[in-house]
């Protein structure tokens, strides 16, 4: 098979596996158990992951919170800034391609009394900072726009949005968790307050993410228990997947440098080849700023799913943005929403069934391109035969 | 191969769908749903002066539970009779598939609706009033 959703989580390194292993063979003890040697391993162990993911962010050691997944990190971010005393303010910003661990997290805090603004963000699915200036109120309490988004692969004006918040006294996350790994990221330059990353997303295991916390910043965690991680976050830490996550940073902020100019390289000749085949695929995203070796788009005639489907079949695993195939193990049918990152890039949903993307990892090479090329016109062709909107002209 | 979220029998109506394509001459043709929902589907009818479904295909755009309910009706379907044709539930189709995701069980009821509306245009082609479909389809439901 090969593998093409890298957004949805990557092969973790086998380096990574390696150094995790004997923290469930050998080192199992709890890290807060510092009195004997397997606790106090683990502690260090952890200590010295949390360091390795500092300085891959250009942070401090103390300034990382480890948790469970990104969705965690983004929870703990928005909902404990806000529950913090420190923090005021009843009005929240996001964009409207947000990823639904904050979309979702910030749409229900007006239950809690919060207005909540979206920015709009423009056809290749960028927001304006100028918009964003314009949307800072005097309660404004916090900010939260993604890095890279994981579906179009759009890269924001991070550094600018986080400037223009910096400038308005704002608080600032970033959600970099489809950015980690595939675009550098330094806390300091993208003048944000807190910044969500998640290690299955760099060639770590699942099961370990984090949350910076800029010094100073006031976050209330959101779990009570025995104050593990400082209070941000009480619950017995995962030290395998926490170690693996830090030796996965380790790898990334040296070896990023390799592996990124081959997964542009990749991406040029997928996106010149796809865009070469046929007139009616659309891409989807900014051509410019967007993911290393991310490619997504639709194609006229042809629902999501069945293309996936026709894909997966002959040996590709893409990922979809289809109206059908986002939950099917939904109870419901209204849970087969379509997607509102292709609604908000003014994808016309009435020609638009889903969308498809390819996202690679340092694992692709040059043979896995050749093939998706070469099987991409027989399948659309299946599709648009059996299409009663082709060829209706 | 671990099991995706479709039966053997949807997945081989998926890759092999049976009756796809068009009747240049049909006499009852019908389309039901639109691209915003993710599912369009066709259903070309070539009834006989017996009443009988002589010959059926489809077009089908959606996801792989659309396609394998048109196939599969379209399976059921020939050799019926017009109102045995109207007797189809998308249960039938559902069993037939051996089961659906519940969320995907709305592509089996397009399928029964687009037989209906190929059984409308037919009727009208005749010089009938298409309501009679209406008509016969709540006197089945009654007697079941």
């Amino acid at each position: 098979m090969i593998y093409l959703d890298n957004v949805a989580g990557t092969k973790p390194d086998a380096r990574v596996v390696e150094k995790m292993l004997s923290f469930y063979t050998e080192h199992y003890g709890n890290p807060s158990a510092h009195f004997y040697p397997i606790g106090r391993e683990a502690f260090e162990a952890m200590e010295a992951a949390r360091g390795e993911v500092a300085s891959f962010i250009n942070a401090k050691a103390e300034e990382i919170v480890f948790t469970s997944c990104g969705t965690e990190s983004n929870n703990l971010a928005v909902k404990g800034f806000l529950k913090n005393p420190k923090n005021s303010g009843k009005h929240v910003i996001i964009s409207e391609i947000e990823h639904f661990s904050v979309d979702s997290t910030v749409t229900k805090l007006i239950n809690d009394g919060y207005q909540i603004t979206k920015l709009k963000v423009d056809d290749s699915g960028l927001v304006n900072p100028d918009d964003l200036k314009n949307a800072i109120r005097k309660d404004t309490a916090l900010v939260s726009i993604q890095h890279t988004n994981p579906e179009i692969g759009t890269i924001q004006y991070t550094d600018r949005l986080g400037a223009v918040c910096r400038e308005a006294g704002v608080a600032f996350h970033v959600d970099a968790i489809a950015a980690a790994g595939f675009s550098e990221l330094d806390v300091k330059s993208l003048n944000c307050d807190m910044l969500s990353i998640a290690s299955q997303n760099f060639y770590g295991p699942r099961g370990a993410a984090a949350l910076y916390i800029r010094e100073g910043v006031k976050v209330s965690g959101l779990m009570d228990g025995g104050h593990q991680e400082r209070g941000y976050r009480s619950g017995s830490e995962n030290v395998p997947a926490i170690v693996g996550m830090g030796e996965a940073a380790r790898i990334a902020k040296a070896e990023m440098g390799i592996w990124v100019p081959e997964l542009v390289r990749l991406q040029k000749q997928l996106w010149d080849g796809l865009g070469g085949m046929f007139d009616f695929l659309h891409f989807t995203g900014n051509k410019d700023r967007r993911r290393p070796g991310h490619v997504s788009f639709w194609i006229e005639y042809i629902e999501g799913e069945s293309l996936l489907m026709w894909l997966s079949l002959k040996g590709f695993a893409c990922a979809s943005g289809s109206a059908c195939s986002s939950n099917i193990l939904a109870e419901d049918e209204e849970d087969l929403a379509a997607s509102y990152v292709l609604t908000a890039v003014g994808v016309p949903s009435d020609i638009c069934a889903g969308s498809l993307g390819m996202s690679m990892s340092k694992y692709n090479t040059q043979d896995d391109i050749d093939n998706v090329l070469k099987v991409m016109p027989e399948t659309v062709q299946r599709l648009c035969e059996m299409s009663p909107m082709y060829n209706r002209k | 191969m671990a099991k995706g979220p479709y039966s053997d029998k949807v997945m081989d109506h998926f890759m092999n769908p049976r009756n796809m394509g068009e009747i240049s001459d049909a006499n009852g043709v019908g389309e039901v749903g639109n691209p915003a929902c993710g599912d369009v589907m066709k259903i070309f009818l070539k009834i006989n002066d017996d009443q009988v479904c002589e010959d059926v295909k489809f077009k089908t755009f959606g996801c792989g539970a659309a396609i394998a309910s048109s196939s599969m009706a379209t399976e059921l379907m020939i050799g019926k009779k017009v109102e045995e044709l109207l007797a189809l539930t998308n249960q039938a189709i559902v069993d037939a598939l051996d089961g659906l995701p519940p969320a995907k069980i709305h592509c089996s009821v397009m399928a029964e609706e687009a037989i209906e509306e190929a059984l409308k245009n037919y009727f009208k082609s005749k010089g009938q009033d298409p309501a009679i479909v209406d008509e016969m389809k709540a006197k089945i439901k009654k007697e079941n």
